[in-house]
């Protein structure tokens, strides 16, 4: 129970850009629209899940940010899967879809709502997404905060690992919302000091702060 | 290990403007679900609970020197914030006081082109509503907002009793709320999973859920200074989960509730507690209900007295875990059962004791369990000194 809690792996994407653990793994010229890019880099990591396209745009910047930190960082799946949390935080919530699904209602005369859309109408749908694909069963929690707060999720997480079972949380920052993107997500897992691990900073606010920054 | 206490609370939803007003009303049978009110999106009618917004209007220029810069939703935080705070000792502006905003679209109604005009999109940010809250009581630390389904209610309280657990802050001030508006009834109603009538929560007759406006406040503490209340109860246990099986349809096996309960209740075992009564989510859709049934058999706790409160005042969403929490914490403080409203005849497959009358009884704990989209689930345990 004395282990370390560490941040042992780190996938970023941004301007059309992925890292993993700090190395850049795949990019598509700026002017490429987000979808797009997004598609390309399902593709070329070579992902097997057709229920990607009928993903939101954000669910599939988060899926695909998870898909690439877990490739990096296989052994997280060998956990039990009632013990790898997901706690995630964005700006906008879900209003990028918001917008889309209020457009289907706000005209009495072209009233046409669909509840494959309503359903994206939530931030918390990333985190379904995410662990229906990998099966994690542990906590989740949507933080909404107006930029990236490494205080509230290192606090939550302490709190997570200090009360539950839990062995492995996935956490940090998944913001669409019209042109503008960008992803950070992280693996936290509590390992002795000796046992070699892809990352190795220690998990705390700073940091937290400064990979997401970098 | 730091205790945290249940300082005081307030609920605000069609049945009145404080936890007393609403508590009545359910302990007299009072249903507040109305055939469909402000918000027609259909020439099929569904019922729906709605709060009184002149009554709002009246008790917020009692507190408030200028009324025009809050949105409704905004309204009705302050309100219940204020009236809790009346009946505790807090120092809400001090650095050891913390807000959560619990809720699931905030000032969606803001899209609407006349609040747009007024408000303007910046209010459309969960964040900004949340610090207009705080910014109204003077409040020190940012606060969080916890927007995840149906279940944001129960995480909130969850989060913010570990917080005090842990010794990271001292007070915790939850908020839930959400209000009606076409966006989320259009969206319910688009799933088909409005009923045409009162809803009937675990009853064989069930056809959907009512949408309901709601807002709760709960003040928790580890100072029992704060505590105005001679017996306050204490928040236990509280884990969440997720199905990881659907995104919009509950679990067939009740997996990610199941395994939040489990937690509860082998905690429960250790420390020689024993759950009393469940407030359940309950939402009357033909899935919700019978996942519930399956996966409180599954824990052990088919025959302990569970209600849903749904029946009175509706689905209130990101209200929703803070209202029920509350109701069930005031329910072990009056050693009261509160009859299921809409429930006459069994129609889930477990045989789960849904309390039919209200009645007094003995209680110590109350566990209050939710589930969402997204395949969220949570449980929370409040048990007497």
């Amino acid at each position: 129970m004395n282990k370390q809690l560490y941040i042992t792996g780190i996938c970023k994407i941004s301007d059309n850009n992925i890292s993993l653990n700090g190395k850049s793994v795949f990019s598509n010229p700026k002017q490429i629209p987000v979808n797009e890019f997004l598609k390309n880099g399902y593709r070329d990591f070579k992902t097997q899940y057709p229920k990607f396209f009928k993903m939101d745009s954000i669910c599939k910047l988060g899926f695909l940010t998870v898909e690439i930190l877990l490739g990096g960082n296989p052994s997280i799946k060998a956990y039990p899967s009632e013990l790898v949390g997901v706690v995630l935080s964005n700006s906008s919530s879900s209003l990028n879809t918001d917008i889309d699904f209020y457009e289907t209602i706000k005209d009495t005369e072209n009233y046409f709502p669909s509840p494959a859309v309503f359903v994206y109408t939530l931030p918390n749908i990333i985190i379904g997404e995410i662990c229906i694909r990998h099966k994690f069963k542990g906590e989740n929690v949507f933080f909404v905060s107006e930029q990236f707060d490494p205080n509230i999720l290192f606090n939550t997480i302490q709190n997570i690992f200090a009360f539950t079972n839990i062995q492995c949380v996935i956490t940090g920052w998944v913001e669409l919302l019209n042109t503008h993107y960008d992803s950070f997500l992280c693996t936290i897992e509590r390992i002795n000091n000796d046992e070699e691990t892809v990352n190795n900073d220690i998990f705390d606010i700073e940091n937290l702060s400064n990979i997401y920054l970098k | 290990m730091i205790p945290v206490y249940v300082a005081s609370d307030c609920i605000i939803t069609s049945l009145g403007f404080s936890s007393k007003e609403n508590f009545e009303h359910l302990k007299a049978g009072v249903i507040g679900l109305t055939k469909t009110g402000k918000i027609s999106v259909s020439s099929t009618p569904y019922y729906t609970s709605h709060i009184d917004f002149d009554l709002v209007e009246s008790r917020f220029k009692e507190i408030a020197q200028s009324s025009a810069a809050y949105t409704n939703l905004e309204k009705l935080a302050i309100l219940s914030i204020s009236e809790s705070l009346s009946l505790s000792n807090l120092n809400i502006k001090g650095e050891d006081t913390l807000l959560i905003l619990s809720t699931t679209k905030g000032n969606i109604d803001v899209m609407q082109n006349e609040l747009y005009t007024l408000f303007g999109k910046h209010r459309l940010y969960l964040w900004e509503s949340a610090r207009w809250i705080k910014d109204f009581f003077k409040m020190t630390n940012t606060p969080v907002v916890i927007s995840n389904a149906c279940i944001s209610g129960v995480l909130a309280i969850i989060l913010g009793s570990r917080m005090i657990r842990s010794g990271q802050i001292k007070n915790v001030v939850i908020t839930g709320v959400d209000i009606l508006s076409k966006f989320v009834v259009s969206g319910f109603h688009s799933f088909q999973a409005l009923s045409p009538n009162p809803c009937r929560p675990f009853d064989i007759s069930r056809d959907g859920l009512n949408l309901g406006e709601g807002c709760g406040t709960i003040i928790l503490t580890s100072d029992e200074k704060t505590i105005a209340d001679s017996n306050p109860i204490l928040i236990g246990e509280g884990y969440s989960g997720n199905d990881a099986n659907h995104i919009s349809g509950p679990s067939r096996t009740g997996e990610g509730l199941y395994l939040c309960i489990k937690q509860i209740v082998d905690n429960a075992l250790t420390t020689g507690k024993t759950i009393d009564y469940i407030s359940s989510h309950g939402t009357a859709t033909l899935y919700n209900d019978e996942m519930e049934s399956i996966a409180l058999t599954r824990a052990g706790l088919a025959h302990v007295p569970v209600n849903s409160y749904k029946g009175y005042w509706g689905h209130t969403l990101g209200a929703a875990g803070v209202i029920e929490s509350i109701a069930g914490i005031h329910s072990i403080k009056n050693n009261l059962l509160i009859q299921s409203a809409g429930y006459t005849k069994s129609g889930v497959s477990q045989a789960i004791n849904v309390i039919e009358k209200t009645e007094e009884k003995k209680l110590n704990t109350c566990l209050k369990i939710a589930s969402g989209f997204g395949g969220c689930n949570a449980g929370v345990l409040f048990h007497k000194r």
